[in-house]
């Protein structure tokens, strides 16, 4: 951190002029942060990216995402994006009402201290016990279904809808609703109680409260938290692959199938096109949250 | 004493050199008939010196790494426990979950480090893709094992093996006598797989017995993967994966699954039973292999040797999986007579895949499966 | 506007609004209550079940008999300890300073920090074995060089928790404010910024420590045994067990959370002046219901 002999207070802030020329030394004070990335990041990447372009003898090919093609990959792709959008989306809401709910205790209460605390453990669990955690519950042996149906409400009578896509959306909304309730808690934490009586002193009630002043300054962390709901659900896999075992719906599952598979339909090259893939597909979304972010900022 | 001064010498210093001698083959240093370094190369225990100097050498390395052992495997918790008080080498356990594939991939990545994999127990398709990773050796007791149950030099050869089975709770569905009864409403999402066919040496077996047992051939699945699509569209199958967790709860209380990791079920669940349809024995084994750049040669060595000992087949069978040194050890009296008898009971002749057929069931349920279960 | 210059009608106004809340609020917990404590409970119920169906301890009693637990555990905590504090030290400055001195970058940031999030671990190890090679055979074989790997993991989440805390304050006034008086970018950062971020700081360290207690995949295809992978050995034994240690694992991080939760506490009582000074405190929003 640098720029010695700067200006106090201006706009200015940071730009020496020597000797008719403007450098700034700025850019120092990010190098810790993006040495560390490049070299456990990127690297990383850009080994898995590369070896999309070869094959198990490796020579340069590009079949790897011509296979991407394949039947079930697509309908993986459709699927994830869709399981993604629709638990990023209601983990957010969810999240956000429940964070708002948090945010009007006391600060420094009981209440806000396990609540953050366990949004933090809920936020992490997953894998094979959140799967059975629901399984014994609301599966077809827990006793919430026992229950139910002793009580005439068989919810399994059409279709095992807790191994499929609507049971996937709730068993990942478990830990996706903490994990906004984490993200959103600090931007709640700014709102200021003045800024409501101001708004009550100009006559203005809840919904114009919430429509032109909190809500606006709220939104993007929302549109963020919704982003960084959608990657965690986009590339989640222990969940999935413990309460759906069969028919592969998560991207994740592909891959680890072309890495991990003992009966020979090991193809490394494959997975990390499919992750390639994967990357593309967020940096879509990414894209989409940045001109959203920069849309909403003008007409909210 | 007797003898004279110069004798009890004499005497003396053949004590000395034999102290010496012994010495210096259990310290492994420059007379040692078997060190880590030497291990590496050898092929069998003579090759470096004799068992007990083997196993002098893995005493002096301390450690051996194993991976993808999970302990109700096969009863491999009592081989590692075994092993260890034995030669009191400590042993690390990696990665349980681990598939073979796994395991490989773990040897081709880390194959210098200390940490990487010594010895690997693996099914027969990644076994026969991977030989270049082995190490060759054989085991004293080498020749009670089949021709055709190991490969010739030595680089992988049969461990222990089983039959494809339905394991179900006989207290939650009715008494299983043909394969079709799976098809009966009693069994509405109830039955799966251990695993994922594209992904589990079992899953793969299991999806071909059923196709053996509905008229199908080894050389074609697809009666098989027909006929769980049946099973899923009757609402019979469940996508989930079936753990001791979900069996014990009750959520699948059928699995299709090896007989010997089946008959583990029975700890949790005492009306556990086992069947094997008499039209579709499909049998198969795993292979043990060593690696070439195991950290520590000798202890992976003697890890074998331990396996293919008395001691160590008979632990196999404890775990009601069936010992590749089976026929022999009956020959010669060995074998656990209590244990071989709670072996299920076959009657028939069992099939085998060959590594073709195994290679086209592959592909084709690689390319169709998905789509029957969705 | 003190309250008790409000006319009457006002006061009940307020009053209602203030019910309206506590109604809302206990609403939402009572819903989430029920969603979050089903499935937990489901776990408990089955981790004391024997198999004749009566009720049993057994299987929580056998988990401190494991020896190999004891060292998965101190070795899982100093990462989520070395973690956390890497996190901290390498974001927080960070974000500051790209937020005031180099603004064009956001965008890239915020595209690193998410980066690790969508490449699922089991790939992104595939990256990481030739590093962890190297690291091995050079620097040192330790458990604890899965810090390294961990801290990119746990980007994502503190980076966009750091970020709403950042964006609830002014951070370029503040900081302005407190070079003008003289202050070094170090006591900017370290005196004036982060106890106004204090809670966005202690959210992200929950975060992070929780991922790292939890964290399964890397540690396990890179051949460590850390506190995850331990749990998984343990639950191979029977049916009861495997959900034990999970029930147990996750009561462990709990307690741990709510233990970190007051050492944040204690700061910000103790330093009840920068918030003062800058008017800007990080209150609640209490009041007036939604």
């Amino acid at each position: 951190m640098t720029t010695a002999g700067s200006p106090a207070v201006t706009t200015n802030v940071g730009r020496p002029f020597l000797g008719g020329r403007r450098f700034s030394l700025d850019w120092v004070g990010a190098v810790p942060f993006f040495v560390y990335v490049v070299i456990f990041l990127m690297l990383p990447s850009g080994i898995v990216a590369i070896g999309a372009f070869f094959d198990a003898n490796n020579a340069f090919t590009l079949e790897n995402f011509v296979h991407l093609n394949r039947s079930y990959v697509l309908k993986a792709t459709i699927d994830t994006t869709i399981v993604s959008l629709i638990t990023a989306v209601l983990g957010a809401i969810f999240g956000a009402l429940l964070a708002y709910a948090i945010v009007t205790g006391n600060p420094d209460g009981v209440l806000r201290r396990m609540a953050v605390s366990a949004s933090g453990v809920l936020a992490q669990f997953g894998g094979v016990t959140l799967a059975f955690a629901f399984i014994a519950s609301i599966g077809p042996a827990g006793f919430v279904y026992l229950f139910a149906k002793s009580h005439g409400f068989d919810y399994y009578k059409d279709s095992l809808w807790l191994f499929e896509i609507p049971g996937l959306d709730l068993v990942y909304l478990y830990f996706q609703i903490p994990l906004m309730v984490l993200v959103f808690l600090p931007a709640l934490d700014g709102i200021k109680p003045q800024w409501r009586e101001a708004t009550e002193s100009l006559g203005g009630n809840s919904w114009h409260y919430w429509r032109h002043v909190a809500g606006p300054l709220l939104f993007p962390a929302f549109l963020g938290g919704v982003l960084l709901l959608f990657a965690n659900s986009f590339s989640a896999y222990a969940t999935v692959n413990a309460l759906i075992n069969q028919s592969q719906p998560m991207l994740a599952q592909q891959i680890a199938g072309a890495l991990s598979s003992e009966v020979g339909a090991f193809e490394p090259g494959f997975a990390k096109a499919i992750a390639i893939e994967m990357i593309v597909i967020v940096t879509g979304v990414t894209i989409l949250y940045t001109v959203l972010q920069r849309r909403t900022a003008r007409w909210l | 004493m007797k003898f004279g001064s110069p004798i009890r010498g004499l005497g003396l210093a053949v004590v000395a050199l034999v102290v010496v001698a012994a010495c210096g083959s259990s310290g492994g240093g420059a007379t040692g008939a078997c060190s880590s370094d030497k291990a590496k190369t050898a092929n069998s225990a003579s090759a470096c010196g004799g068992l007990d100097a083997l196993i002098a050498a893995a005493k002096a390395e301390g450690k051996l790494n194993v991976i993808a052992l999970p302990r109700d495997w096969a009863n491999y918790g009592a081989l590692l426990d075994g092993f260890k008080a034995k030669y009191g080498i400590d042993i690390t356990s990696d990665n349980p979950d681990g598939s073979s594939q796994d395991e490989v991939n773990a040897v081709k990545q880390l194959g210098s480090t200390s940490r990487a994999p010594d010895v690997l127990d693996v099914g027969m398709a990644v076994a026969l893709a991977n030989t270049d990773l082995f190490a060759p050796y054989k085991v004293q007791t080498w020749d009670d094992i089949l021709t055709s149950q190991k490969e010739a030099t030595g680089l992988w050869f049969q461990d222990y093996g089983g039959f494809m089975s339905i394991g179900y709770d006989s207290k939650t569905v009715p008494q299983i006598n043909n394969f079709t009864d799976l098809e009966g409403s009693a069994f509405k999402g109830k039955v799966a797989l251990n695993g994922n066919p594209k992904q589990a040496n079992a899953a793969l077996n299991g999806v071909m017995m059923a196709n053996l047992a509905v008229g199908g051939t080894v050389d074609d699945i697809s009666k098989g993967v027909d006929w769980f699509h049946k099973l899923k569209t009757i609402g019979n199958f469940s996508k989930t994966q079936a753990t001791t967790a979900t069996v014990k709860n009750g959520t699948t209380p059928v699995v299709f699954d090896w007989d010997y990791l089946s008959a583990a079920h029975g700890k949790d669940v005492p009306t556990w039973k086992v069947f094997v349809p008499n039209n579709a024995i499909l049998g198969g084994y795993y292979a043990q292999a060593i690696s070439k750049s195991a950290p520590h040669p000798a202890a992976a060595r003697l890890w074998e040797e331990y396996l293919y000992s008395d001691e160590g087949q008979n632990l196999w069978l404890a775990g009601l999986a069936r010992p590749v040194r089976m026929a022999a050890m009956q020959a010669s009296g060995k074998i656990d007579q209590p244990a071989a008898a709670k072996l299920p009971a076959v009657n028939g002749t069992p099939v085998f895949l060959s590594d073709a057929q195994s290679t086209a069931a592959k592909n084709y349920v690689v390319a169709h499966w998905d789509a029957a279960i969705a | 506007m003190a309250v008790g210059t409000m006319p009457a009608k006002t006061r009940s106004v307020q009053r209602t609004k203030w019910l309206k809340l506590q109604v809302y609020r206990y609403v939402v917990f009572a819903l989430a209550g029920i969603f979050f404590l089903v499935p937990l409970g489901a776990m408990f119920e089955f981790s004391t079940r024997g198999n004749a169906g009566q009720r049993t301890l057994e299987y929580w009693r056998s988990i401190p008999d494991y020896p190999d637990l004891t060292t998965a555990i101190i070795a899982s905590l100093q990462l989520a300890l070395i973690t956390s504090l890497a996190m901290l030290v390498l974001l927080v400055p960070t974000m500051v300073w790209v937020r005031l001195k180099l603004p064009r970058l956001t965008r890239i940031v915020e595209f690193i920090c998410l980066l690790p999030l969508t490449i699922p671990a089991i790939v992104l190890v595939v990256g990481l074995f030739p590093m962890y090679l190297w690291l091995g055979t050079n620097v040192s074989d330790s458990i604890l060089t899965l810090a390294f790997a961990y801290v990119v993991l746990v980007l994502p989440y503190c980076y966009r928790t750091l970020h709403a805390g950042l964006g609830a304050i002014d951070v370029k006034t503040l900081s302005e404010a407190a070079r003008s008086l003289g202050a070094s970018w170090f006591d900017v950062m370290w005196r004036v910024i982060v106890p106004n971020i204090s809670n966005a700081i202690l959210n992200a360290t929950l975060l992070s420590v929780a991922l790292v207690l939890g964290e399964y995949t890397i540690a396990n295809n890179l051949l460590y045994n850390n506190l995850q992978v331990e749990l998984v050995h343990l639950g191979r034994d029977n049916a009861g067990v495997s959900i034990a240690v999970a029930a147990a694992a996750l009561l462990f991080a709990f307690v741990l959370l709510i233990a970190i939760t007051f050492v944040g506490s204690r700061r910000r009582r103790l330093h009840p002046e920068s918030e003062g000074i800058t008017g800007l405190g990080v209150g609640p929003v209490q009041g007036s219901a939604g």
